[in-house]
């Protein structure tokens, strides 16, 4: 599985953990800033471009998740790799 | 209910098969202050934080399983090509007759992981300074790990997770100004 990915995946992969880096820091931020509407503003926004991201990502390279907040294809496609940590 | 989602938080790569580095990083997968003491710490003490304090636990706790995520997939990269000769020379002769190429939740020394690890007393700023103690010993962690580390692709992700335990020790300063705070408020009328 490894190395015989397209350099397109590893772009658009890239380009989701940027844009959850800045929702997995949002979120501590707020959890002790809960007022800073700015933030929040800031919050939705990147979590709107997840969603485009991850349906980028799935359409091409199957489901990001599974117990049903990501489609399936036919046959289930959720025990194809490759896994995190083979890529 | 927790979601996996199928990728790493921040890309992990290595330069080279290098099995004596991953001995050494062992020691944030199954050490005291590694990922899985921090992930189970602050999990289990969300049920007796106050309320203002929750969120934050489970969004720092939920992170940590994604630095061991992490910390198993360097582990898996600098041994996977490694010959049992390589792995005996890096001194994990010991691990490899016991587990083969599995990963075991033990510390660098070979250590298994044990819940005496991590604390839980019931007393919110008590926790909490717990917390904050834990993320500064991962960070120092990380640090002497990227100091013995000679590979710059390892050390970029080394890095990222020694910054995360910086924000995550800040955060934790601020819960606990926050309880401070309540505190004080409680008890004028």
């Amino acid at each position: 599985m490894e190395n015989s990915l397209p350099a397109d995946y590893y772009r658009l992969l890239e380009d989701l953990q940027a844009v959850d880096f800045v929702l997995v820091e949002l979120t501590l931020y707020l959890d002790t800033h809960p007022n800073d509407t700015a933030s929040i503003d800031q919050f939705n926004h990147y979590a709107h471009e997840r969603k485009k991201l991850k349906k980028a990502i799935e359409s091409k390279y199957g489901p990001m998740q599974q117990y049903g907040n990501s489609y399936s294809g036919k046959p289930w496609d959720w025990n194809k790799g490759p896994w995190p940590w083979q890529v | 209910m927790w979601i996996y989602e199928k990728k790493l938080q921040y890309p992990v790569r290595v330069s080279t098969c290098n099995p004596r580095l991953a001995k050494f990083l062992i020691e944030q997968y199954g050490g005291a202050d590694g990922e899985l003491a921090a992930a189970l710490r602050y999990l289990n003490q969300r049920y007796s934080i106050p309320d203002k304090v929750i969120g934050l636990l489970t969004d720092i706790g939920t992170e940590e399983f994604a630095h061991l995520e992490m910390i198993a997939t360097m582990v898996v990269k600098l041994t996977k090509d490694a010959t049992p000769q390589q792995m005996r020379d890096a001194g994990l002769d010991a691990h490899y007759a016991n587990h083969d190429s599995a990963l075991f939740y033990h510390n660098a020394a070979g250590v298994p992981w044990t819940a005496s690890y991590i604390q839980a007393k019931g007393d919110p700023i008590a926790d909490l300074y717990e917390d904050i103690a834990a993320e500064e010993k991962a960070r120092a962690t990380y640090q002497w790990l990227i100091d013995m580390s000679d590979d710059p692709d390892l050390n970029d992700g080394l890095r990222f997770l020694r910054e995360r335990e910086i924000i995550h020790s800040m955060r934790f300063r601020e819960a606990v100004e926050i309880l401070k705070e309540e505190r004080d408020r409680k008890t004028v009328f």
